[in-house]
């Protein structure tokens, strides 16, 4: 009896099959992975807390209307990419200025040292009728400030950028500049509608 | 010399196709290992702002999704109207849901992993701030503090 060989398996139509496969991943999936601008609400109000005592020089007002309009400590800025600027000055009050954030030193645990801390705040209004966009176009702006305040005390003092610190180091630029942004209670005036 | 003559016709061989198939299968692989599938079907439009100061969400596990925005279909909108309305997974909810909300999706999770949960807010950039001012309060008294603002990656200016 002649040996039989087993016959090859046509194998032509595998790859069409994986294709199939292929296309049927790509429609189901979305690549792009959840990113944006993280931020810390504060604890709920129950009823009894006094508004803390923070001098005037030490917040800067920010207001944006229904119009989608700011108003910067009772002065109407034209365009929400000045901020940034305005921001940094605020915070860091390079001129010492009288009408800007004290700057305070402050012994930091684990730096071991004491460092200058602003005490300044940003206070961020806006109305039940701003639009979304114009929301995060000014919290991009503030966080673009702080930001670049990180960096540049992170350049300073450890001679890197913030994002190439260790995480013990980033800890002690988090408490050297805190992103201190409060938002009060929105205003209702474009929301009656 | 005619010894060494070829007999039959001179054709172009075959191509080996046997790994073709291999290769397609590493692209699947590939693809199934950096995408992610699509959660829930949205009904609700969110065209979400850009930003420059984006950070990456890590822990894909640990991220609740909250959509807020105009619902997208036409027949969505003849029963719900055009106002913007919340998402929470995969059915239309209210602003009163959220709490519910936040206790579901936190005793989905670990016990350990509950307070790293982040709440990613997906608003639509045309949506006002009132409806997300009082989904913010929502979730602050839900003691669900740690809020993503979904944004699309922008250029530097």
């Amino acid at each position: 009896m002649a040996k039989k060989s087993t016959p090859g398996l046509n194998t032509g139509s595998m790859a069409d099959i994986s294709f199939l496969l292929l296309t049927f991943f790509l429609l189901t999936s979305s690549i792009n992975t959840d990113q944006g601008i993280q931020r810390r609400l504060p604890p709920a109000l129950t009823g009894d807390e006094k508004p803390p005592e923070i001098n005037k020089r030490n917040v800067m007002k920010i207001l944006v209307n229904m119009y989608d309009q700011l108003l910067v400590n009772d002065e109407p800025m034209d365009d929400v990419r000045q901020l940034k600027a305005r921001t940094i000055e605020f915070i860091t009050n390079p001129s010492n200025n009288p009408h800007m954030s004290e700057i305070k030193l402050k012994f930091i645990e684990e730096l071991g040292a004491e460092a200058p801390v602003s005490s300044g705040v940003i206070s961020l209004q806006s109305d039940r009728g701003t639009s979304y966009k114009a929301y995060i176009a000014v919290q991009d702006q503030l966080t673009a400030a702080f930001n670049e305040i990180r960096d540049s005390y992170s350049q300073q003092q450890f001679g890197k950028t913030f994002d190439n610190l260790t995480e013990g180091q980033r800890e002690i630029v988090k408490k050297v500049v805190p992103v201190s942004i409060s938002e009060a209670e929105p205003s209702n005036y474009g929301g009656k509608k | 010399m005619a010894r060494f003559r070829k007999e039959g016709k001179k054709g172009v061989p075959d191509l080996n196709m046997g790994s073709m198939s291999d290769i397609i299968f590493m692209f699947l692989f590939f693809f199934m290992v950096i995408t992610t599938m699509r959660e829930s079907q949205l009904f609700v439009r969110t065209k979400v702002p850009q930003a420059t100061e984006v950070q990456k969400l890590e822990k894909k596990s640990l991220i609740a999704n909250i959509n807020i925005g105009q619902p997208n279909t036409r027949e969505l909108i003849a029963k719900y109207g055009p106002e913007p309305r919340i998402q929470l997974n995969d059915q239309l909810g209210d602003v009163r849901d959220i709490i519910q909300f936040v206790e579901i999706e936190k005793k989905s999770r670990n016990e350990a992993d509950r307070t790293q949960m982040t709440w990613s807010l997906r608003v639509d950039e045309a949506v006002k701030m009132g409806i997300v001012t009082d989904v913010k309060q929502e979730l602050r008294k839900a003691s669900a503090f740690k809020v993503n603002y979904s944004t699309s990656k922008g250029i530097k200016k």
